[in-house]
Order: structure tokens, then C-alpha cells, then sequence
């Protein structure tokens, strides 16, 4: 065996690959506890498609109705027009089977694994790829995604290092739940991340929130979500941004300290005064979510996630036994 | 505030009749260009196969589809303006352009073009590609198909808007209004929080500013090398 590992490094790898094909893992031990059948990761593949297409044509409640609100509450005449054309073209994409936005973004998923789900996160993961790939040439839509040096954009959305996919685990559960969120450039790309000093306190991280709102302006179409990420080390405070994303408006962090935090933030932010699409007005937001982690003792980071007024999102939840419910 | 309603191509007279605040809706043809487009035209000093004299451009990549020889609409929304930005002035002066629609604004420099020539910045609802899609009547030729979606879109427009006068062309930008306003709000929350400027330069990571572009001609017309 050993000879065999050094004589044939090409051929082992294509050993330990083939252990994990379609037809091998299913005669592995991840079978559903109640039927016991495998699940059958086709299935999450049609679902992806599905939720990519439905997260492009469809606003959330959550989002839509923190727009209405907006709308109401607005007194700048040019920013009640803005909320206005957002709430009619939304309706009439609705009616017209259009997309929202034209930016079909990147694909980013978060995905929840039950610890009871038979989970098998290589097959997970083609499933996530595939059904993207599928949906932005099934539908067909504008595939948003490029290679970074040589622009080539083969129209699928996904890539080398594409689709992202954040994990999260619940012990309890028995299913699999998957949050797509078609990200678009032009909230992300006024996103930012700054490593602090524990001496710069909480005011750098507070400062450095409303400093970056002020300087997006109109850019990322606002009035959007913030999501703010605090602690953690530099690859992941950006996680704990995206994350903040993630989550629905209405729902508070379930620290009361972060949850203040929040408050705080979007009533500090909303004064700035950059209002709808940069112009001016009353609301710059619809809301901040802070995600956090414990950080090193030498640091004090923060990440801020913009996403635009067209805060996609669509949920699906799978159970073993191929049960799917969908929701935002 | 007035409301307009506009035919195009634009004359300078009606440009210069606009005001920043007023409220524009647009009928007849708008061309959509973006990223690529711009670079073909003047980083590689291709001419462009159509006039724009006259008529607004568009800030988009559009989602079409191609039915035998007819580009479809699938999707068509707008972009941020601000990476078209050097292109503008030269836009205006050699091309005539009279409009730029878009989202978020242009530099100040632009914003001098605009006043020199008569041109103005119409921002749009950014995100709102529903509407501009229905608004769009018809995608009558694809220049350039080969950069598709980064070609040249001849667009038919009926009732395009509401488009917001946001840079007219008498120097005037709300959105340095809106950014003004939005330091003194920024003083004001600092002092709240009891935060002093020291924060700023303890923190090597991060001084606010304006971000420059990511490239600037010295000379106009710099770039352009040899066509025409």
C-alpha cells in the first residue's frame, strides 16, 4: 500500500476522488435517520436553481414593507419620489415576471447544516454550484461573475472560488437550510474593513460606520442594510459582515449589548442626511445588523457590508426526507 | 422644483433651462454604453459606428436576449456612474452628449464640462430596472455586438423617469449639497459620542476622504492615440 502511495501520487488522488462519487457515497453511512434513504442531492440542485431565480424576482417582506415605511415617514419631496419609483418598480417586476435589479450578483449562500441532517458537504457543494450555473442559463440571466485578471466571463455565476458559502451548524435540527443572497457590485463595492487598536475604543468602530455611509453617498442605492461585523481576525470580520447581511430586518442581535449597538448606529446613520440614492432625506438606512466573535487582545476590527435597497434573499429548507419549504 | 418633460436629441437651450432638483422625463433614444465601451472608444481609439449628438448616455449593461436577428429585453437597469467618469468631459466636448444617466454622480470635473458645453447628470433610480425596462421601448441596434453587454445600445425611451436634475449645467450638484450637509450632521453625531479627531489619527487603518479615481489623464486627449 505504501508502495502504491509513492510509486503513483497521480493515481491516488484519483483513488481518494472516485471514494467520493455519486454512486460510492451514497453507500456510505449518511442516510437519513427516519427512512433511511439516501437523500438525493439532485433534488438540492433543482432547489438552488429555483431559489437563485426566485431570490432575483422577488423582494422579502421584511425589506419591502421597512421601504413602505420609509416612504411614509419621508418629508424630502425628491427622496419620497425616489421610495416611490423603488415601491412601483418593484410591483411592476412582480407583475411582469422581471427581475428587480439587473445586477444578478454574486452568488453568496449561507448555509444551515441540523446535526441530524445526512449531510455531505462535497455533494453539497457541487449542488450549490451546479444550480447556480443552471439557473443563470436555464432563465437565462446576466452571469455577473469574471475572472479577475483576464475578465472572461463565461456566463454560469460561479467559478473557481465561487459560490460563496458560509457555514453555519444547529445540533439540533433535522434539516438543511440554504439562504442564497445574489450580492450586487455596487453596495460591496463600498464595503470596507479596518483593523483597529484596542486604544481607539468603541468610537473608532462607531466613527468608522458612519464615516463610511457618508462616503458611499448615493453609490451602493440607499437606503439599504448595513451589515457590521466586530471582532474576530481579518478574513473573518468580513464573514461576520456578510452574515449581518444575511439576517431579516426586525430582528435584533440577541445580545442586548450589540442589539443597543444597532439601535444606535442606524438612528446616528439615518442623520447623516445622504438619504435615498445619495440625494438627500431622511433615510439612508432600513436598518444595521452587527454580527460579533471574540477578538485577539491586541485588536479591535470591524468590518461594514453594504447591500443596496434591493436586499435580496431566498430561504429553502430540505429535510431528509426530500421535504422542501421555502421562505426569505 | 419643475418637472420636464423632454425630447430627444437635446438642444443646449433645453439643458441649460434645467435646474438641479428639477424633474426630467425622457422620450425618444438614449444610448447605453459602459466599462468597455468607454475603454474601446478612447483607451483604444475606436470610433464609434453611430453619432451621439445630441442624445443622453445611458449608464447600463443590459440583459438581452437574441431572437434570430432581434435583441430581446430580458433586463435593463442602471450602473454606478462614477467608473465612467474620465470619459465624460471628452464625451461631452467631442461627442456632444447632453445627458449622462446614471446613478450616484460624477467628479467635478465633469461637473465644469457640463457647465462649459451644456450638458447636465440626470440621476436615476438606481435598482429600479423594472420600470426601466418597461420604460424602454425597444433595443433598435446593438453597436459593437461583439462587447455585448458591454456594447453600444441604441434604446427607444417613452416616458423614462422620473430622472432627477441632479448636476445641472450652472456648476450646480446636490449631491455636494447632500455631502456638505452630511459633514456638519458627521460633527455633530462625533460630538454626541465624544469622539474628538484625535480618533482619526490614532487610526493609521482608515482617513476618510473622498477616493480618487483610479487613473488620471494629465492632458486631454492624452489617451486617444492616433485615430479619428
Amino acid at each position: 500500500m505504501i508502495d502504491f502511495i509513492l510509486n503513483n501520487h497521480h493515481d491516488m488522488k484519483n483513488v481518494v476522488l472516485k471514494q467520493r462519487t455519486h454512486a460510492e457515497s451514497e453507500a456510505f453511512p449518511f442516510a437519513a435517520p427516519e427512512t433511511g434513504a439516501p437523500l438525493d442531492y439532485g433534488v438540492i440542485e433543482d432547489v438552488v436553481r429555483d431559489l437563485y431565480i426566485r431570490a432575483l424576482q422577488e423582494l422579502p417582506p421584511d425589506v419591502l414593507e421597512a421601504l413602505e415605511r420609509a416612504h411614509d415617514r419621508e418629508s424630502h419631496p425628491t427622496a419620497r419620489t425616489i421610495l416611490q419609483t423603488i415601491l412601483r418598480s418593484v410591483a411592476l417586476s412582480q407583475e411582469n415576471k422581471l427581475l428587480i435589479c439587473q445586477d444578478t450578483g454574486l452568488p453568496i449562500f449561507q448555509v444551515t447544516v441540523g446535526g441530524r441532517f445526512p449531510f455531505d458537504g462535497h455533494r453539497l457543494k457541487g449542488a450549490l454550484s451546479e444550480g447556480a450555473r443552471r439557473a443563470t442559463q436555464e432563465f437565462p440571466f446576466r452571469g455577473s461573475s469574471m475572472h479577475p485578471l483576464t475578465r472572461e466571463n463565461p456566463q454560469t455565476s460561479v467559478g473557481p472560488g465561487l459560490p460563496v458559502v458560509l457555514w453555519e451548524f444547529l445540533p439540533e435540527a433535522d434539516y438543511l437550510e440554504i439562504l442564497l443572497v445574489p450580492k450586487g457590485s455596487g453596495s460591496e463595492n463600498m464595503s470596507g474593513m479596518a483593523l483597529f487598536t484596542p486604544a481607539d475604543g468603541l468610537e473608532a468602530l462607531k466613527k468608522f460606520v458612519v464615516d463610511r455611509v457618508v462616503l458611499a453617498g448615493g453609490k451602493p442605492c440607499p437606503p439599504g442594510i448595513l451589515g457590521v461585523g466586530i471582532g474576530g481576525s481579518f478574513e473573518s470580520v468580513g464573514i461576520l459582515a456578510k452574515k449581518a447581511v444575511c439576517r431579516p430586518l426586525g430582528i435584533r442581535n440577541a445580545d442586548p449589548l450589540f442589539a443597543a449597538l444597532e439601535e444606535e448606529l442606524e438612528e446616528a446613520v439615518n442623520r447623516t442626511g445622504i438619504g435615498p440614492m445619495g440625494l438627500g432625506g431622511d433615510t439612508t438606512v432600513l436598518g444595521v445588523n452587527v454580527e460579533w466573535s471574540y477578538t485577539h487582545i491586541t485588536q479591535n476590527p470591524i468590518a461594514v457590508n453594504y447591500q443596496c435597497w434591493a436586499a435580496r434573499r431566498a430561504r429553502a429548507r430540505i429535510w431528509p426526507d426530500g421535504r422542501v419549504e421555502q421562505g426569505f | 422644483m419643475e418637472l420636464h418633460e423632454l425630447q430627444t436629441p437635446l438642444d443646449e437651450n433645453a439643458v441649460r433651462r434645467l435646474r438641479a432638483g428639477d424633474q426630467v422625463t425622457l422620450h425618444g433614444h438614449v444610448f447605453g454604453l459602459r466599462d468597455k465601451t468607454h475603454i474601446e472608444i478612447f483607451d483604444r481609439g475606436q470610433t464609434p459606428p453611430v453619432s451621439f449628438d445630441g442624445y443622453p448616455v445611458l449608464h447600463t449593461a443590459p440583459s438581452l436576449r437574441k431572437v434570430g436577428e432581434k435583441w430581446e429585453k430580458v433586463i435593463i437597469g442602471t450602473t454606478t456612474s462614477m467608473r465612467m467618469d474620465r470619459y465624460v468631459p471628452d464625451l461631452i466636448e467631442r461627442y456632444g452628449v447632453r445627458a449622462f444617466i446614471g446613478k450616484a454622480g460624477l467628479s467635478e470635473r465633469s461637473l465644469e464640462a457640463m457647465q462649459r458645453f451644456g450638458a447636465c447628470y440626470l440621476a436615476i433610480v438606481g435598482g429600479a430596472a423594472g420600470l426601466e425596462t418597461l420604460q424602454i421601448e425597444e433595443v433598435e441596434a446593438v453597436y459593437w455586438p461583439h462587447l455585448h453587454p458591454e456594447a453600444i445600445y441604441q434604446l427607444r425611451v417613452s416616458g423614462l423617469g422620473p430622472l432627477i436634475v441632479a448636476m445641472d449645467a450652472h456648476g450646480e450638484s446636490l449631491y455636494d449639497v447632500v455631502r456638505n450637509r452630511a459633514q456638519r450632521n458627521l460633527s455633530e453625531i462625533y460630538r454626541r459620542w465624544g469622539i474628538d479627531k484625535k480618533i482619526a489619527s490614532q487610526t493609521a487603518a482608515y482617513v476618510p476622504k473622498e477616493q480618487p479615481p483610479h487613473f488620471r489623464r494629465e492632458k486631454r486627449g492624452a489617451v486617444v492615440k492616433g485615430t479619428k
